[in-house]
Formats: C-alpha cells, structure tokens, sequence
C-alpha cells in the first residue's frame, strides 16, 4: 500500500504581490514529491522479491485522476481514490482516518509506504498517525529499506546518529527523498496504465463517523512571508577589492570576529 | 469533562527540553497555569532539579535504566497515560526525528490536533494558542490554531531561547510506570559524522551548491569557515544529485539559524532559502547576477567563488588582526 497525497507544486506556486495571498487554486497539482519516492520503493522491493502487489491510495476532495493514471504508468497495479466534496477541510487526523478506513477495507497487505511529509503543507503526521490507527509498528524517515520473509529492517538518519531498525511485517515505513530516484514512465507504460483500474469510493462507500473527520486544527491566515533583507550589492575592480569591502561590512554588521 | 490545564513539555532531547521551558513559561504565565516537565531517562535525578530552575513548576520524572534510550512505545505510553489522568491543556514536544512521530502518535491516542514544526507560539488577544509554521516548501508562513484538547504542538531545536536558570522552588514527582514492550528493535546505531551534527549550532557557515566545480574544492570554504570559527555547509543538488556529501542545509535536511552565512554557488530554490531564513546576515556570492539567492541576501557578490572566497579569506585575516 502507497499513501499518494496531490500536493500543489510548491515551485510553481505564485503569491498575489498586493494582498501576499498564495495563489493554491490555480497552482498545478502533482504527486507529492515524498509519496513519489515510496512508490518508486514500492516497485523496487516488488521487482526484488517477484511477486506483490502495488496498491495506492489518494484521499482528496479535488479530482486526482490525473495524478492517479500518473501513479499506475510508473508501475502501481490498482489505484484507489477517495473523492468527497466534504474533504476539503480534512487535517492529518482526518486523512489518517479515511485511509485507515481504506486499508482496512481493502484488505490484507505486508508494507504501507508513505512520504515522510507532504510536498505542500510539510506536516510529516500522516504517516505516523496512520500507523497508529492501524495499530503497526512504524519506522520513520527511512533511507534505505530491506525486506526479509517477514521482517524488514531500514536505515534512518536522527540528529546525531544513524540507526538501523527492524521490524516483524505488516509495518508502515515512512521515506525520505534520499531513498532513491522515482522513475519516469515511459510511453509504454503510460499506455499500458490506461488499463489498469482506478476505484473510485466516496464517503459513503466506508464506515466512516463524520466527526472523526472534523478538523482538529484551524488554519487562521496564510501569508507569503516578508524578506526584509539589505539586497546590497558590493562591487569593485577586482576580487581583492570587493572582498575588504565585504569584510569591513560584516565586521561592522558584528557577524564576525570576536 | 474536568477542564484541560497546565502547559507540559517533552523532549529526549535535554537542550530542547529547556528551549520549550523558556518559551513555555511565557505561555504558561500568559495563561496563569502551571508549566510542567515530563523527563524520561536513566540516572536523571539531577536534571529534574534543573528543569525546575529552566522555568518548570513541576516534573514528572521517569527515571529508569531501561529507558536510557529513546523507545517509542514506552515513551509513547508514558505520555498518554499521563495526559489522559492529568489533562494538560498545551503539550509541547520537540520536533525531533523521533519526537515528530512520538507527537503525531500521542495526539491520534488522545483524538486531538497537532500542529508541527512551530516556528513561533503565541497567545493571541482572544486568548487562543496560534502556531505559526513554514509551509508550501517555504513560500508561506501559516498560523493555525486548535480546536481540540489538549492542543499538541511540536518545537524545532533553537527556535526559542531557554531562560537563565535561578534559583525557584518547584516539585519532582517521581513515577514508576510499566514498560511497553517495543514494536521495533533498533539492531545498530552509529554516530553521525562530527561536522554535520553541528551546523544547526553553527554561528558562521560558509556553504556551497552547483557552483562548486569539484568536491575537493570544499577547502575554499572550509579556509574561510576556519578563520570565521564556522562550518561548512552544501545545498541539496551536491548530497542528492552528485552525492558528494550525505546532508545539506535546507528545508528538508538541516536548517540553520547562524549570524552568518555565506552561500557560495547556491542559486537560492525556495526550499535552501526556507532553511536558511533565520540566519541573521546572509551573503550571497554567485557568478549569476539573475540568481534568486541576491533577493534573499544582505550582501551580494557577482562574482566567481574560487576568486572571491580565498581574497575574502586574506581580507578577514588582515582586518580581524
């Protein structure tokens, strides 16, 4: 199972110059960088291992077909879309309900691969919550993963240590860019995904409470932010002197020296 | 429902632990309510007491051999048992590779909302608790707050200050709690190297991108960040496209909040830029005058580096004599 959230594309992402309002709607919309990576993961431990099946799941309120069709070109065997007007507000915790309400629908499964955080809203809650809710042991921030008959064991990098864990399977990983290169399908796979099947659920299709997915969390304001930098250029007639102009200003800035 | 109460905090991370005291105490006195440690480990009996003199009115201290590691099962329990008797009304927990999750995990147990990564935490005029936080890989700040209790947020290392520890009384309540068995088994842990454990500390930082020609060229910056008593930092296209390095400065490795940095060959993407914003002053050196790094810099050097880092270099040597 991939977790593949639609993200907005956060470099083509352009701000209202007047009001700093981000301009979200008219953004492109792709596969979540981190989510691309745990698919690309997905496919290489199949290829290992022989024989699986790639099951990935988008929860959105918008359409996500397009990313979906995306998704099964580079190699998924069956994407499943959760589409619901009444998701437009959803929080991780509500995210990580609806997709543990789908895993569990679905059925039975050896690895759930997440992004460790989302391209656009960077939260890296997902993952986690989801694995709580489905009551599985979870690795996060992984590197590198390896996968035993039923065990796998990952790499991650903390604050001051490298550390390898292993686990007994069904687990949930979350992964972070450095675990590999996603793929780009070719057009021989784009066109072979055009058979592959997409199931399309809406709330009503889960046993979903409606308060569970209630926002816990309130976004008041959404501000491009202020760079209130000095933007002074220094120039000179050579190297030397642009570099004791530039040291006479950050000695005078204090930023240097005793 | 008794109401929820008291301002906790949670790191197994000490520095940490002591930066969320400070900001902490400020919140919890706003609030008029109690600020509250939770202190798990070995042999930690001392650093209980200092909690107290960083700003804590009580600590809840699991001292126990077992738990001289971080083990998120048992840290997990802990904190839930203890949040659901005692109902705190803040919690805040250190944004740490294993804080993060140990965060998400608490709030899903205890069906409330988290905000992560809190750059800033304030009570506002209708008394509300607003987390602000850097989102859309770096293009927007967005303050949230809670509509759920308790309110769970989690705290970058160095994002708040820690207080100068006095003398004030306050009590350690010592605890004796089961152990959850681990879901995971660490089967190896080694050290980072030293260089990276410390640019997020790092006062100065000379850093380097594409523009650097070949690996063995970092001695350019590191002369520089030597005179400096600074580090030497990357950007993300030298770790993960040319694998030169295995971290960088930026976004989604280290950010960095030092009194100087100094981007060298770095074309300043959105995500480098929202890893660096804290630094206090940022030079720019590119031989690319449309490079986007100058509108974020202080200081702007057109130029190329291998010519403009040694003569800055001289130019610092001379003029710091």
């Amino acid at each position: 199972m991939v977790c593949l959230k639609q993200a907005v594309d956060v470099s083509q992402l352009k701000v209202d110059p007047k009001t700093s309002q981000l301009l979200t709607a008219s953004a492109p919309k792709k596969i979540s960088d981190f989510d691309k990576n745990a698919l690309e993961e997905a496919i290489r431990i199949k290829e290992k291992i022989g024989e699986a099946e790639i099951y990935t799941v988008t929860v959105s309120s918008e359409d996500a077909k397009a990313v979906l069709r995306e998704a099964l070109a580079i190699g998924a065997d069956k994407a499943y879309f959760v589409n619901d007007q009444s998701f437009q507000d959803l929080d991780t915790s509500g995210t990580a309900y609806i997709l543990a309400e789908v895993i569990k629908k679905i059925g039975e499964f050896y690895l759930v691969l997440c992004g460790e955080a989302s391209l656009d809203s960077f939260s890296g809650l997902v993952g986690s919550r989801l694995a709580e809710l489905l009551n599985l042991p979870q690795i996060n921030s992984v590197k590198k993963i390896f996968v035993e008959a039923n065990a796998v064991t990952a790499e991650r990098t903390l604050e001051d240590a490298y550390e390898t864990v292993k686990t007994k399977m069904p687990a949930l990983i979350t992964v972070t860019r450095e675990i590999n290169q996603p793929r780009i399908p070719s057009l021989m796979m784009i066109m072979k995904a055009s058979k592959k099947e997409i199931v399309t659920w809406t709330l009503a299709d889960l046993n979903i409470q409606k308060e569970k997915i209630e926002p816990k969390i309130k976004v008041v304001e959404v501000l491009a932010p202020k760079t209130e930098r000095k933007k002074i250029l220094i120039t000179g007639e050579n190297a030397d002197e642009i570099a004791e102009k530039l040291a006479k200003a950050l000695i005078q800035e204090g930023v240097v020296g005793r | 429902m008794s109401e929820n109460k008291g301002v906790w905090v949670f790191s197994e991370k000490y520095d940490l632990t002591l930066e969320m005291l400070g900001k902490g105490r400020e919140i919890a006195d706003k609030l008029q309510t109690e600020l509250v440690a939770v202190l798990v480990g070995s042999n930690v009996q001392e650093k209980a007491n200092e909690l107290i003199k960083y700003g804590a009115d009580k600590v809840y201290l699991i001292d126990n051999p077992a738990l001289e590691r971080f083990q998120a099962e048992a840290h997990l329990s802990i904190l839930h048992n203890l949040a659901a008797s005692h109902k705190p009304d803040i919690l805040l927990i250190g944004s740490t590779k294993n804080g993060k999750p140990l965060a998400a995990r608490l709030a899903t147990l205890l069906e409330t909302g988290c905000i992560p990564d809190c750059a800033r935490l304030n009570v506002d005029e209708k008394g509300r608790l607003i987390g602000e936080r850097i989102t859309y890989g770096g293009n927007a700040v967005a303050k949230i707050a809670f509509r759920s209790k308790p309110k769970i947020a989690t705290i970058p290392a160095r994002a708040f200050e820690k207080l100068e520890p006095q003398e004030r009384s306050g009590e350690v309540i010592k605890l004796d709690v089961k152990i959850e068995e681990p879901k995971t088994e660490v089967v190896e842990t080694k050290p980072l190297e030293i260089s990276s454990v410390n640019i997020e500390e790092a006062e100065v930082i000379v850093s380097c991108g594409r523009g650097l020609e070949r690996k063995e060229d970092k001695t350019f910056l590191e002369e520089l960040a030597k005179i400096l008593g600074g580090q030497v930092g990357n950007s993300r296209p030298l770790a993960e496209d040319r694998k030169w390095f295995t971290e960088w400065v930026g976004l989604s490795g280290h950010k960095v909040k030092p009194k100087l940095y100094v981007a060298c060959g770095i074309s300043g993407v959105i995500q480098h830029v929202a890893g660096i914003r804290d630094a206090k002053i940022i030079v720019a050196i590119n031989n690319d005058p449309e490079a986007p790094i100058f509108e974020v810099a202080d200081y702007g050097v057109v130029g190329n580096l291998y010519e403009i880092l040694p003569a800055l270099t001289e130019a610092l040597k001379k003029q710091l004599q």
